[in-house]
This record gives C-alpha cells, structure tokens and sequence, in this order.
C-alpha cells in the first residue's frame, strides 16, 4: 500500500516541489494540496513546505495560518495526522498555535544559508523514528527569520517535557534561544524546524558531507519515518 | 473616510533590526541626540459607515489575534477616526 503524504501550497510557497520530490523519493506518493482547500483529500500526513507565503505581509505565516486549507489541518493535526513544518512552513505551524512561540527576525541581520548541523533530540516522532537519538544529521539551513524566541515559561516547559525536537551544533545561525532549531508537539504528531529536510534526499543534490560534496542524504529520513509510522499504524 | 488605527509595535525587549540600521544611518548624518529607533506598524481599518463600539471591540480582538503576535509584539493602541 502505498500511503499518501499532502503537499501545500500557498501563493509564495517556493519548496513543494522538492518536498513533493522528497515524499516520491523516500517511497511515498505526493499529493499537492492548495491553500484554498477546505479538505485534504484523504492524505496520510501533511507537509507544510518552505518559501514566503503571501509575501510575508504582516507576519512570516501569520496569513497562511488563516487559510481555509489550515482550517482542515489544525482540525485533522489535533486528531493525530502527522504534520511537519519546514521554513516557512514551521512559522505556519507556530501561527496556527500547533506550536508554541515565534519566529524573529535572525539576530544578524542576515539572511542566512548554510549546511548546517543539527542534534536530533526526539525520535518520538513519526518525522523523526528513523533517526537514533542525538544523532547529529546535517541540513541545508536557509532563512531570514529563523530566530525561535518563546517566555521563560515555555522554554522551561519545551525543556522539561522533551518537546525540543532538534537543535543547532557547532553553530547558531540565527541566535535562536536555546540553540531550537526544530520542536515537537505534545503528542509528537506535529513537527517544525527551520533547516530544509527536502533539501537532503539525492546524493549529488544534498549539502556537502565531510570529503565528499552535495552528498547528503540525512533529510531522506525524514520522509522515510513518517512513511515507516504509517505502516506501523 | 471612518476607520479604526491599530498599531503594533515589537516587544521592547527584542531586537528590532530595522529601527537599529535606521537609528545607525541616523548616528552616520549626525543626529547623535538621537539615542534609539523602533519601527512598528500602523494597520488602518476602513469602513463605509461611522465605526461603532462593537467594531472598536472586534478591531481590539483581531489587533492582539491577528494583527499581532503576543509573543513577539504589543498592540500599543486601537483608536477610531470616524
């Protein structure tokens, strides 16, 4: 059986593609829904993928947050579907309130792009199972407003319950409190980070790997888990 | 034309990039007694007929639900033009 992950897209949505590809790559079959739909056509799991929807007018996802495909999605998450959010897509994810906190502009200012490492922390997930825990992966990182900021509350509640899902190494991009590159809902179903799993699925494609260039593939696990919990479901 | 201003600003606590490269253009032209910029946002709502106090109260909620986003920014003021 070959199981169904939904692709959204938004006006100024720029990765569904990659992460349509991603989904075919690891084994699945891509669905592309559009932001106007008010039903997700009977899909496994959705990926909200990267890009600048709506421009970014008001707030990075504050509008796609407000889109009737959204509606379907928050409804559908709060039942148990996997979602994951990637870029823009994570800030989609904390609008909607899935996840907590925010997303602020990258402490220097600059837009940054990068293969940038990552801990994997959770591997209760259905994005994430594939992966050992602290695992260290590597994923293309590119983005203006990557830095996640939350209250003292919060980030003491991420920490006490294990919600941080992945964290920078070595370096922090974008001055993110606690080095969060990526979280977890409660139920783990919902996952946002802001590196680009999509952009790590095809040897000569992925980020460069020690001694060996654009080798990457670690984002491929991604795909692969969620397929692997649908399986297993 | 009535209408209803919100304005946003971000918490004074975060950085604002944009107010700090204004206020350094500003240090660079020479107004030093000028010691910080913040840049927000002013969002006017239109209406065809004078603003009542039930849509100054829906103005208010979608100011601090939509406009804003309370862990990153204050709604600092909804007022009326009619």
């Amino acid at each position: 059986m070959t199981f169904k992950i939904g692709v959204v897209t938004f006006p100024g949505t720029l990765d569904d593609r990659d992460a349509q590809r991603a989904v075919r790559l690891a084994g699945g079959e891509a669905v592309a829904l559009w932001h106007a739909d008010e039903n997700l056509h009977k899909v496994d799991a959705v990926v909200l993928p990267g890009g600048f929807s709506y421009g970014d007018y008001l707030r990075c996802g504050a509008i796609a947050a407000q889109a009737p495909v959204m509606d379907a999605i928050k409804k559908a998450a709060n039942g148990g579907l996997p979602v994951l959010g990637i870029c823009n897509g994570f800030q989609v994810l904390v609008e909607s309130h899935l996840l907590p906190g925010g997303l602020i502009r990258n402490e220097n200012q600059h837009f940054i792009c990068r293969d940038q490492t990552l801990v994997v922390e959770n591997v209760n997930t259905p994005w994430t199972n594939q992966f050992e825990l602290n695992q260290e992966i590597v994923i293309p990182l590119k983005n203006g407003e990557g830095g996640y900021i939350a209250t003292e509350e919060t980030l003491k509640r991420l920490e006490g319950e294990g919600l941080i899902a992945f964290r920078y190494k070595d370096v922090n991009p974008n001055g993110s409190m606690h080095d969060i590159a990526g979280l977890r809902n409660e139920r783990g179903n919902v996952v946002g980070l802001m590196p680009h799993p999509e952009h790590a699925v095809e040897a000569g494609f992925g980020p460069d790997m020690p001694g060996t260039m654009r080798s990457g593939v670690d984002g491929l696990k991604f795909f692969t888990s969620v397929l692997n919990s649908l399986v297993n479901a | 034309m009535p209408k209803i201003i919100v304005e946003v600003m971000p918490k004074e606590v975060l950085l604002d990039p944009a107010g700090k490269s204004v206020n350094n253009a500003l240090h660079r032209s020479g107004h030093n007694e000028i010691t910080a910029v913040r840049i927000g946002k002013r969002i006017e709502l239109h209406f065809d007929r004078p603003v009542t106090d039930a849509d100054l109260a829906e103005a208010q909620k979608i100011g601090e639900n939509f406009l804003s986003n309370a862990v990153i920014e204050d709604v600092v003021s909804v007022t009326v033009q009619n």
